[in-house]
């Protein structure tokens, strides 16, 4: 902890410094913008990378908060800015920092109003890694709150299709949900008298001033609805589809991380005893959603649905390893997170690119395309693979550590059944990825898309990078394991694991 | 003399009206009397400061309290009153004649309303209170048009017999305890026996028929049906003024008799502060509900306040709920009325500049303003932000704060109606924000507007954002400015 330059408040804010360079520049050139916002992501990401390789990953750092700032911020609530990073939080601020550098590359081409949208995507970044670096609940609100913002704007004036629609959806689901959240939060204040996330980690909570049933379900539900878990999925496809490809990108990505992440963070973390009881339930949401979600997504005829109903059976592993209540499954469902987040954002860039070259996102109208698009179809079919979880990608390694986790698992009774429904997940998935790919790259060709190009140079530098991380991680997923696994252990203690 | 100083605010204030109508007969350029208004304000301000370190007293015979919680709300009435008249540069033009009235009356006003948050005695509140409406009840109607002149007739009718409902229960209360200030209120009721409101039923008729008149003040339903007619039909810088200064004036007069004459014994607050609490949950919600369907932009934020107000009756319901209230309880209700004011100001500012220029309080008619004047729509969308209570303004963190105090004083129930009526008011708010930067102009005009209107907006949405990121000063600044209440 000797060398402390503050580097987390260096993350989360040099994007917002960068927004304001942009804002400041009156009239800039569309190129000024872009660069200025690459500028910013760019180094966003570089110093992630360096928190990452300067991370102590020695014995007596377990279970500890690094890079840790903490400066009194509203005394009269005894609130603090107060940020730090565990292997819990670590590898999602990469994977957000990353998804930062990409979605502005994904964005290279967009023509309408280039300085406000490179502002709200910006905004967006820091907003998502302040939610994974606070330590502070009203903090954590804070930022949970303001990623509506530049997401609402980012759907509803750059997006397509039933835009508005989609964009009102979404901040009234997400304002729901964190209306419960934000009085489950003060509840916990007024019975520990501390927004502290670190001490509040292991308290037992007890009162008399509201039943901790009451206080969990009020606390989950926003997360809930963020990861998104069935019933409170219905926002998740209209926002997708209808949002532009960067804003869907970073959406999947890293967005719907947050709901995970919380639920660990605080759901299990605060209240293990609570989450125990009610695991079954919790579960049984998990196996629905991972087969609903799968089965949705074989009757979707629009790319970009498709891979949003894929979501959200993906998004049920992650519950499923959450309340499957294990060391080794909490481990797996937050790799899975990380796992999901680059691989459904390559998803996305691809469908976008797809978009671009022919203008349509509707599986009927498609066939044909490897002819055109060679480098496309590389990229995409192995994003595809990764989703369905092929060896060797880093999709197989997370989904395997969490059904292993979650199968061994002793935490909830009948965790053998769960796991082996949730398993059929994968089954399902290997059709409508399979399908979906031969459906657009192997039919007969049309004549129509004769004329289409390849990827450019600026689309294979974002499209390669994200393809380099899913082999890299995959093939060695220690890289990441070891650190999470060092988040989760003093978690998978409280609950007795 | 020497208690002169303590009204020196007031005094220097109603000079300077004064002065200005007298000026106003003179001279030619009108734009002079703006300046003069505002440096009253400045005066003024400059007073309060001059009393803020001071000792608190209680100066002629026992009539007004100098203390910190009435100076707060006069350098807060003082900054809405210099910041309407800001805005209001543009907007005079309307009544080429008469301008200089117009100043004095908002400046008469404001005496009224400071008189109004420091006044300890009934009578006293209820001349101040007369004071300030009488002023308002003129200067809704001074468009004179049918509207506006509907609106002012409205107002007098309405706020007369609110004012008519107030002085009876006042009697009642008198009648009761035999006083007309409010610490010996407090006092005689201490040394009553019982355990319950019910067993003094005049003390508890007079109690709810002084609640009454205030809900009318402050727009709580169901005394709050003047509040869209005459919001809609008054010059645009009234309905801001009614809207913040008259609103914060009210709940600092009611809080204030509360606390201090109904404050003890603890079945007594428990008591009010549970009508306060019911109150608040249907305002809200009424408020809210009804906003959705507005079209017009002056009538929506008329139904907004009406929501707010239900959101400040909620951090007054907590301090009346507990027995034991810490600083954060008492100061929410202060904190939210500080941040709402600013971001209310803001919107009603920017909405003036604009409106002006394009003639439509239609919230259709803010199409493209995003195009039109992007500067005036990113200051408005910085309001709507904020009092949909979204970071990083003073509004997400004014919500917090007051259903904190609320949640500890064991009103879970009622901030969890609250948190839910927040989403229901980001439909409406964000419809503006919606139009603004996402339809399409329905002309390429650009809409300029004045210096004067551009610095009061400037003012109101920086402070927003500064309160929002760092809100820790203007806590401890309400804390101490409510000190004076600890139940």
């Amino acid at each position: 902890m000797a060398l402390n330059l503050n580097l987390l408040s260096w993350i989360v804010f040099l994007p917002v410094i960068g927004l304001i360079v942009i804002a400041l520049i009156p009239r800039p050139g569309q190129k000024t913008v872009k660069w200025i916002a690459l500028a910013a992501a760019m180094a966003s990401f570089i110093l992630s990378i360096a928190v990452f390789i300067m991370f102590d990953r020695s014995e007596s750092a377990i279970g500890q908060m690094q890079f840790v700032e903490k400066v009194s911020w509203i005394p009269a609530i005894n609130s603090f800015y107060h940020l730090g990073v565990d292997g819990l939080s670590l590898p999602l601020v990469i994977l957000m920092t990353f998804l930062g550098v990409v979605s502005v590359l994904v964005s290279w081409k967009i023509q309408l109003n280039p300085k406000q949208y490179f502002i709200w995507i910006l905004l967006l970044e820091t907003s998502i890694l302040g939610v994974f670096c606070s330590l502070d609940l009203i903090l954590f609100f804070l930022f949970w709150e303001l990623e509506l913002i530049p997401m609402f704007f980012l759907i509803s004036i750059w997006g397509s299709g039933r835009k508005e629609y989609a964009a009102y959806k979404y901040l009234i689901y997400t304002l729901v949900g964190s209306a419960f959240m934000l009085a489950g939060i003060l509840c916990v204040y007024f019975i520990t008298h501390t927004f502290d996330m670190t001490a509040l980690a292991g308290i037992q909570i007890a009162s008399s001033f509201i039943p901790l049933t009451a206080l969990f379900f009020l606390l989950i539900v926003g997360f809930a609805i963020k990861l998104p878990v069935f019933p409170l999925h219905t926002w998740l496809p209209d926002a997708h589809t209808n949002a532009p490809t960067a804003a869907s990108v970073i959406l999947a990505g890293a967005l719907l991380k947050m709901g995970g992440y919380g639920m660990i963070r605080l759901c299990v973390s605060m209240l293990p005893q609570v989450a125990v009881q009610y695991a079954p339930f919790m579960l049984t949401l998990a196996v629905i959603g991972v087969i609903y979600g799968a089965a949705v997504t074989i009757r979707q005829t629009d790319l970009k649905r498709l891979i949003a109903y894929s979501s959200v059976s993906h998004m049920g592993y992650v519950l499923l390893g959450i309340f499957a209540l294990d060391q080794v499954s909490l481990v797996g469902a937050s790799f899975q997170m990380f796992s999901h987040g680059v691989i459904t954002g390559l998803l996305f860039a691809m469908v976008g690119l797809v978009y671009d070259k022919t203008h349509t996102r509707d599986l009927n109208n498609l066939s044909g395309l490897a002819r055109q698009m060679p480098v496309i179809v590389v990229v995409f079919s192995i994003a595809g693979l990764a989703s369905l979880g092929l060896p060797g990608t880093v999709g197989f390694a997370a989904e395997f550590i969490t059904f292993a986790g979650s199968f061994a698992s002793t935490a909830v009774a009948g965790m053998p059944v769960f796991t082996l429904i949730a398993v059929l997940g994968i089954v399902v998935t290997s059709g409508y990825i399979l399908w979906m790919l031969q459906r657009v790259f192997y039919g007969y060709p049309l004549d129509k898309y004769n004329g289409v190009g390849d990827a450019d140079a600026v689309e294979m530098v974002s499209t390669f990078s994200f393809v380099a991380v899913i082999m890299a991680v995959g093939i060695y997923p220690a890289v990441l394991t070891n650190v999470i696994s060092m988040g989760i252990a003093p978690i998978a203690k409280l609950i007795g694991m | 003399m020497d208690q002169i100083k303590y009204i020196a605010p007031e005094l220097s204030l109603l000079c300077f009206a004064l002065i200005i109508i007298m000026v106003d007969l003179f001279i030619s350029n009108k734009k002079a009397l703006a300046i003069l208004a505002v440096a009253g304000a400045l005066v003024s301000a400059f007073f309060v400061l001059m009393l803020w370190n001071g000792q608190a007293a209680e100066a002629f015979y026992r009539t007004i309290a100098i203390d910190q919680f009435g100076l707060f709300f006069k350098l807060l009435i003082l900054a809405a009153t210099a910041l309407v008249i800001l805005a209001s540069n543009g907007y005079v033009a309307k009544f080429e004649r008469f301008q200089g009235e117009f100043y004095a009356l908002l400046m008469l006003s404001a005496v009224g309303l400071m008189l109004l948050v420091s006044a300890i005695n009934l009578i006293t509140i209820f001349v101040a209170l007369e004071l300030s409406s009488i002023s308002l009840y003129v200067l809704v109607s001074f468009l004179k048009d049918k509207k506006s002149s509907e609106a002012g007739l409205k107002y007098l009718i309405l706020g007369s017999v609110a004012s008519a409902i107030l002085l009876y229960g006042m009697a009642l209360v008198f009648g009761m305890t035999g006083n007309t200030c409010l610490t010996c209120i407090a006092d005689y009721i201490k040394g009553m026996p019982g355990t319950s409101l019910l067993q003094t039923p005049a003390l508890l008729v007079g109690l709810i028929l002084i609640i009454t008149g205030f809900g009318f003040k402050i727009a709580s339903v169901p005394f709050q049906m003047w509040v869209p007619d005459v919001y809609e039909g008054a010059p645009t810088p009234i309905t801001a003024y009614l809207s913040v200064a008259s609103k914060a004036a009210g709940f600092a007069v009611i809080s204030r008799i509360l606390l201090t004459a109904f404050g003890v014994p603890e079945w007594l607050h428990n008591d009010w502060a549970m009508i306060i609490a019911v109150l608040a949950a249907v305002t809200m919600t009424v408020g809210n509900i009804t906003a959705l369907l507005q079209t017009n932009i002056k009538r929506m934020l008329g139904y907004s306040s009406i929501a707010q107000a239900g959101y400040l009756m909620v951090g007054l319901a907590a301090m009346g709920m507990g027995s034991q209230v810490d600083g954060n309880v008492r100061s929410g209700l202060l904190f939210f009325l500080l941040s709402y004011t600013l971001t209310n100001l803001g919107a009603f500012i920017a909405i003036i500049a604009i409106s002006n220029k394009i003639n439509s309080d239609q919230i259709d008619d803010f199409t493209g303003m995003g195009k039109r004047a992007p500067l005036l729509a990113v200051a408005l969308t910085i309001c709507m932000v904020s009092l949909t209570g979204l970071p990083p303004t003073a509004g997400l963190i004014a919500k917090i704060y007051i259903f904190s105090g609320a949640v500890d004083q064991g009103l879970l129930w009622l901030v969890i109606i609250a948190v839910i009526n927040s989403c229901i008011s980001a439909f409406y708010y964000f419809k503006v924000v919606k139009v603004m930067w996402m339809g399409e102009p329905a002309s390429a005009d650009k809409v300029t507007s004045s210096w004067p209107e551009w610095l009061a907006i400037a003012l109101c949405c920086i402070s927003v954002v500064v309160i929002g990121v760092l809100p820790g000063a203007f806590i401890a600044l309400t804390q101490s400015a409510s000190a004076l209440f600890g139940i």
